[in-house]
């Protein structure tokens, strides 16, 4: 299949694709009463056209860049990572568990220590699945999502029984201690001279998310371990002729997978809401899945497709602020990027492949 | 983005939302949804009411995720909405630090506490009471001696509604056998119809002929279930009685509606602290309209009336499950 240019592939194919879901959204719509070019643009400039917006989006993109590197990495080994939700919600126990135990003073400090907290968390949530899957043959996909289910649970009983504060209806921890409290984008760019919304939640974990899709990159395409874990990815049976061992490439996809996932926590629990709350990962683990199969696996389409969805969520916010389109609505556009740039991206491939196939024989 | 950009594009978001008049209100309802049937579709109803009275228009919002609790009271707030009224306790944290950044916009929760803001107002109920006085009708229509109560979330102010019911249900019959479940310990449980309908079936299986709900949009699934099985249901928050004809017994209405009516007439003069809504002041009440009016006797009505009015004067005391989270009667 692999016909067209990289170039193609990579960057037409999915513009493409989101292209086609805006026009079908927009027949939506219309067919509900509101006009779609207004909807449109409510949406640019909501989520793109000021600080604001941009705080929020930078804010939503920040969890999906976590969760869709954390799906990336696992799935390079071919491991199906669907435990991101889980994973991440595990990663704001061990947020909560840094930020409340000890006597913080200092913002940076604790950020150090809530992101290693967090992606440990994370990572032992997915080692289990990872043994199962190396030691038994488990398969991976079922043990996550089975995983996802527990954590949510496991948090629930915690919240409700364990840290929530007494006389609170809201099963919550209490609010993490005032040194705790991360730099928003604001507070970073004002020194700079820039002035930056101060309502939006963007915080400078967005920062550590950038870094961490470097360290993502270097680590796939240039470490020999990285190397191990694309051959195993790509054919088990060579790699293990080549003496790569699959529990070893398995164990370490997974925890890296998992630490990302969990390290989500430091941005949605630790920056946002500064208390640990029920659900708190609201479906980011799903959307990573989506972002990493729309960004390629590269983290760089990763961080372009986190973008766009978080252009989305908060694009989607502002409809349903501003306009009488339901939330409902927002996320059949959410899905139908999904459908059109994921799972019906061989629509788009097909008749382009045809199409470069002829104008190349016409040329040569 | 330098200044100039921030203005222009402020001022682009602001030609946006230019239609929408100033110290026009806003209703923010909890991730529940507005048409839940209940609490939600009670707020919404409020806010439609005041639409129709005084000819205004107001701005609203369903939440679909957490951060926007905080995002939408700011970007109402600094669109200068005012009053805006929120829909459910979740909000008190966020709005306990909103509030103060927005000294000259009015805020009204309901369920909710933020005691230290004085430009908040708390508008509460004493659901315990209304639940008391529907307990009492449902020992006095069952044939069995056992009734259910069916929870949303398990936090305090269900257990108030649970608490009061089993007060009214053992006022009546001291022996009756009260089976109390709660949907979940989530917000998830606010909006699990299937649930609902699973637990009244277990509630029919063990006896139970009529069964309370303090569950939002999973009591629809809890009143249907009592339908399906030929037995009773008890609606809550707005008059369900409508929803399954003949097999909705009463409803303990929580005029959630009033709450939001009154706030958003009071407009940008709405005091602070707190408003108490109850038997007195009509904001609690029992549902008695044409679809339930064979269901109901006289004598249910007028022992139920007589209990109201030992409740309003102070004579009968309903324990109330909050005071100090704990029931006497099981």
């Amino acid at each position: 299949m692999d016909v067209l240019p990289k170039w193609v592939d990579t960057v037409i194919i999915p513009l493409i694709g989101v292209l086609i879901s805006l026009i079908f959204s927009g027949i939506i719509i219309l067919l509900i009463g509101e006009n779609p070019i207004d909807a449109l643009k409510l949406m640019i400039t909501g989520a793109l056209g000021s600080t604001y917006g941009w705080g929020y989006t930078l804010y939503y993109a920040t969890n999906f860049i976590f969760t869709g590197l954390a799906v990336s990495v696992a799935f390079h080994a071919r491991m199906f990572n669907i435990g991101g939700e889980g994973q991440a919600a595990i990663g704001g126990l061990g947020v909560a568990i840094v930020c409340l135990s000890f006597g913080w003073t200092h913002w940076f400090p604790a950020l150090l220590a809530a992101t290693l907290g967090a992606a440990i968390f994370g990572a032992l949530w997915a080692a289990i699945p990872a043994y199962l899957q190396g030691k038994y043959g488990s398969h991976i996909v079922i043990t996550t999502i089975m995983f996802n289910f527990i954590a949510a649970s496991l948090l629930n009983y915690l919240l409700v029984n364990v840290m929530r504060p007494t006389g609170s209806m809201d099963p919550a921890t209490q609010k993490f201690p005032e040194a705790t409290s991360l730099p928003s984008l604001h507070d970073m760019l004002e020194p700079v001279g820039i002035s930056f919304s101060k309502a939006g939640p963007a915080n400078i974990s967005f920062l550590i998310a950038l870094i961490a899709c470097v360290l993502v990159w270097i680590f796939i395409w240039h470490t020999r371990l990285g190397y191990q874990l694309r051959a195993y990815g790509h054919s088990e049976s060579a790699a293990k002729y080549a003496g790569i061992k699959p529990f070893k490439i398995i164990m370490i996809s997974m925890l890296i997978s998992g630490a990302l996932a969990g390290m989500m926590a430091t941005n949605n629990v630790m920056g946002e809401a500064e208390r640990l709350i029920m659900n708190s990962t609201e479906g980011a683990g799903f959307i990573g899945i989506a972002v990493a199969l729309m960004g390629r696996s590269h983290p760089l389409g990763v961080l372009l497709a986190a973008l766009l969805f978080g252009f989305l969520y908060q694009g989607g916010a502002e409809l349903a602020m501003w306009t009488t389109i339901p939330r409902e609505l927002i996320v059949v556009i959410q899905a139908l990027v999904i459908l059109f740039t994921g799972a019906l991206e061989n629509m788009v491939r097909a008749p382009l492949n045809w199409l470069w196939l002829k104008s190349r024989r016409g040329t040569s | 983005m330098n200044i100039k950009n921030l203005i222009t594009s402020a001022a682009t978001i602001l030609s946006l939302s230019a239609f929408s008049a100033l110290a026009e209100p806003a209703l923010i309802y909890d991730l529940g949804g507005k048409f839940d049937k209940s609490f939600n579709e009670m707020a919404f109803s409020g806010a439609e009411r005041w639409k129709a009275d005084t000819g205004g228009s107001y701005r609203e919002i369903e939440l679909s995720s957490e951060a926007q609790r905080e995002q939408a009271l700011r970007r109402f707030a600094e669109n200068g909405n005012n009053p805006i009224v929120m829909a459910g306790f979740a909000f008190s944290t966020v709005l306990g630090e909103v509030a103060k950044d927005y000294p000259d916009t009015r805020f009204a929760v309901i369920d909710g506490y933020v005691p230290d803001q004085s430009n908040v107002l708390n508008i509460g109920f004493t659901e315990h009471t209304g639940s008391y006085l529907v307990g009492m009708m449902a020992a006095m229509k069952s044939e069995t001696g056992t009734v259910g109560f069916i929870g949303g979330m398990d936090i305090p102010i269900i257990s108030r509604f649970g608490c009061g019911y089993v007060q009214g249900v053992k006022a009546v019959n001291p022996d009756a056998k009260v089976i109390y479940n709660m949907t979940g310990t989530t917000p998830s449980a606010w909006n699990d119809p299937v649930k609902g309908g699973e637990l009244t079936k277990a509630q029919v299986s063990q006896g139970a002929d009529v069964v309370y709900h303090a569950a939002g949009g999973t009591g629809v699934g809890v009143l249907q279930a009592a339908a399906d099985a030929g037995i009773l249901g008890i609606g809550v928050d707005s008059n369900q009685n409508y929803m399954h004809p003949g097999s909705v017994l009463t409803s303990m209405v929580k005029r959630v509606d009033t709450g939001v009516y009154d706030s958003f007439k009071a407009g940008a003069d709405l005091a602070g602290g707190f408003a108490t809504l109850s038997l007195a002041n009509g904001g609690i009440s029992y549902a008695m309209d044409e679809h339930n009016v064979s269901l109901v006797t006289k004598a249910m009505v007028d022992a139920v009336e007589e209990a109201k009015a030992h409740i309003i004067s102070g004579e009968l005391k309903v324990h109330d499950y909050m005071s100090d989270n704990g029931c006497p009667v099981k």
